[in-house]
């Protein structure tokens, strides 16, 4: 092979250095700044005393949710009253990224949760501190070990109406709606039923106790971790979705054939 | 030829008479008989390289329902079902059933096609055959008819036949008895007017049956209840069910709107209503807590429930019936009555 003619454009001479360059740059330059600003957030997270996660819940409650639930929670036009809600009533909102509200509407959606665990936990210590209110539930009742079978039995009776017999969630009344249940973190399933999300019913521990929410926590995750043994579920939605699939596919397909049958071959 | 009646003949020469004006069809412009149309001609009658391409096409049709089948076959030993194991169910299915389809599918198109494209493509026209039987199939059956009569003396025994007319109406007369015997034995109309509950009844909660205390209800709880004894009847337990379930709910006491003869019915808050829809009779139990409405999930009819359930929404022709309730001396929730009208959808003998 000769190369005199045509010098080889390699190493530092090659044309797509430049490029190379650029996102080795770009790279260095977004893993320092990740870096340092890890460092800022672990020095925020080391364990703090009491006091100082309710005066850091305090500071974040300020900046974050007092435009709408008022300065002391106390509540306003745009925003329920938090004095009593509890630590859990916290953990799920702020948990699940249902506050801070992006909009006010039907309902708050669930989206990307705003804030660390760390600065949820601190939140929900300071409006724990307000006044007494459902707490963080022991583990052992979301650990999801319990009986589905049982669990099944409760949620078809007390939360299949709304969530749908599958978990896959359906319409409420002027634009809100029942969210699906799918691969969810168990104590928001749990926060849930304890603190009665907007307008969700309140599942208190005289209701459903805390070893048949545990069990109803088990039969969601059954239905996580269970395939469909029929095939497709098509959303879990039942004669919506799979009226319309008969319907569209079904004897659109056996319409195609009937022609395909009767027409004359060209 | 005589013997056939005129105008049944088109082609015997009677002089048309002439129409009279007004009943006059005028003929001149009717559409003439356009006839079949002409033979069809494909392209592979006409192409030997389109015949040959076909004929690949299908034996490529019918080589795929063999691959299909054996693909069935294989599957099933290659995606056993595994007791317990429910994706393998879903495997098993899938692969047999793909294979299964691409078999028969393959037979049925590769056929199809060949009979199309290939196939003597002659179009043929077969007269329907007439639905008159011959003369003389027709004198053989009033033969028999006439012979059977003489040798049972059918219509000379006038008495035999008579009594057999007699016995066969008389038949079914044992049938009429059992059949109505069918019916319920109680009357059905004051079973849809009346539930399981009654005064002193405990509101028990569904499935398990451990009755509800009024301190146990929290404000925004919504209970799903049956009553006292029902989780332990051996009969007829659904159907006691479908009239007596009632959804308990408690709102703050100042969101609740009562009449004055219904201000007794609830307790601090705490009320009890049918969960049977009034218009088809569907279980309403979507409850949204902070607006007090209730949804009905077969038609969107809306219930006020801070209004006692009057309708907002939706076809519902009546507002679910109120449990009236109050509290036993342990603490229990208990109804005061039954409901005070019949529960569920409309029926012929309700009142209103």
């Amino acid at each position: 092979m000769t190369n005199t003619r045509v010098p080889r454009r390699t190493g530092r001479r090659h044309p797509l250095m430049g490029a190379l360059l650029l996102v080795i740059g770009l790279f260095v330059t977004g893993g320092a700044y990740a870096a340092t600003s890890a460092g800022i957030a672990m020095a925020e997270t080391p364990p703090v005393s009491q006091a100082s996660l309710i005066d850091e819940g305090e500071k974040l409650f300020l900046a974050n949710c007092a435009s709408c639930h008022g300065l002391n929670a106390e509540g306003r036009e745009a925003g329920p009253s938090l004095i009593g809600v509890g630590a859990l009533a916290v953990d799920f909102q702020v948990g699940t990224g249902r506050m801070p509200m992006a909009a006010s509407g039907p309902q708050a959606e669930a989206k990307p949760v705003q804030f660390t665990q760390a600065q949820i936990d601190a939140l929900a210590a300071f409006v724990a501190s307000l006044a007494p209110g459902p707490g963080m539930p022991n583990p052992e009742h979301y650990a999801g070990d319990g009986d589905a079978a049982e669990g099944g039995a409760l949620f078809r009776v007390n939360c299949a109406m709304c969530h749908n017999v599958a978990g896959a969630g359906g319409a409420l009344t002027e634009g809100k709606y029942a969210p699906h249940l799918r691969d969810l973190d168990p104590v928001h399933i749990y926060g849930a039923m304890v603190t009665g999300p907007q307008n969700m019913p309140v599942f208190n521990d005289m209701n459903l106790t805390p070893e048949q929410k545990n069990d109803v926590i088990t039969y969601l995750k059954y239905l996580d971790e269970t395939p469909s043994v029929g095939g497709f579920t098509l959303g879990s939605l039942g004669p919506v979705s799979e009226g319309l699939f008969v319907w569209l596919i079904g004897l659109g397909g056996l319409i195609a054939v009937a022609i395909w049958l009767t027409a004359r071959s060209n | 030829m005589a013997t056939k009646p005129p105008g049944n003949d088109i082609t015997s020469a009677m002089p048309a008479p002439e129409p009279s004006p007004g009943t006059a069809i005028v003929s001149s412009d009717t559409v003439a008989n356009p006839g079949l149309p002409g033979e069809h001609v494909r392209v592979t009658d006409l192409d030997p390289k389109e015949e040959k391409k076909a004929e690949r096409r299908i034996a490529l049709f019918f080589s795929l329902s063999i691959i299909g089948s054996v693909i069935a076959a294989v599957s099933y030993v290659i995606f056993p079902i595994i007791p317990g194991d429910m994706a393998s169910v879903r495997a098993n299915n899938m692969f047999v059933g793909l294979g299964a389809a691409i078999g028969l599918l393959g037979v049925g198109i590769g056929a199809v096609h060949w009979a199309k494209s290939l196939m003597h493509g002659h179009e043929l026209v077969e007269e329907r055959h007439p639905t008159r039987g011959s003369e003389e199939t027709r004198q053989t059956a009033v033969e028999m008819f006439t012979q059977a009569n003489k040798e049972s003396g059918f219509t000379r025994r006038s008495l035999v036949r008579n009594t057999l007319i007699g016995a066969l109406v008389a038949t079914p007369i044992p049938a009429v008895a059992l059949f109505r015997d069918l019916a319920p034995a109680a009357d059905p109309i004051a079973k849809m007017k009346e539930t399981m509950w009654a005064k002193g009844v405990r509101l028990t909660k569904d499935p398990s049956g451990v009755p509800i205390k009024a301190s146990e209800v929290t404000i925004g709880s919504a209970f799903q209840v049956i009553p006292e004894g029902l989780a332990e009847l051996e009969h007829h337990r659904l159907e006691e069910k479908a009239k007596a379930a009632v959804l308990l709910m408690r709102l703050p006491v100042e969101d609740l709107v009562e009449k004055p003869e219904r201000a007794s019915w609830s307790y601090q808050g705490i009320v009890a209503y049918s969960k049977i829809c009034t218009h088809v009779g569907c279980p309403v139990a979507l409850y949204e807590q902070q607006t007090h409405h209730l949804l009905c999930p077969c038609h969107q009819s809306e219930f006020d429930v801070s209004n006692h359930c009057e309708v907002i929404f939706g076809p519902a022709a009546r507002p679910l019936p109120q449990l009236p309730i109050t509290v036993d001396a342990q603490g229990y929730l208990v109804a005061q009555s039954d409901f005070t009208e019949p529960v569920g959808p409309s029926f012929w003998e309700r009142e209103l």
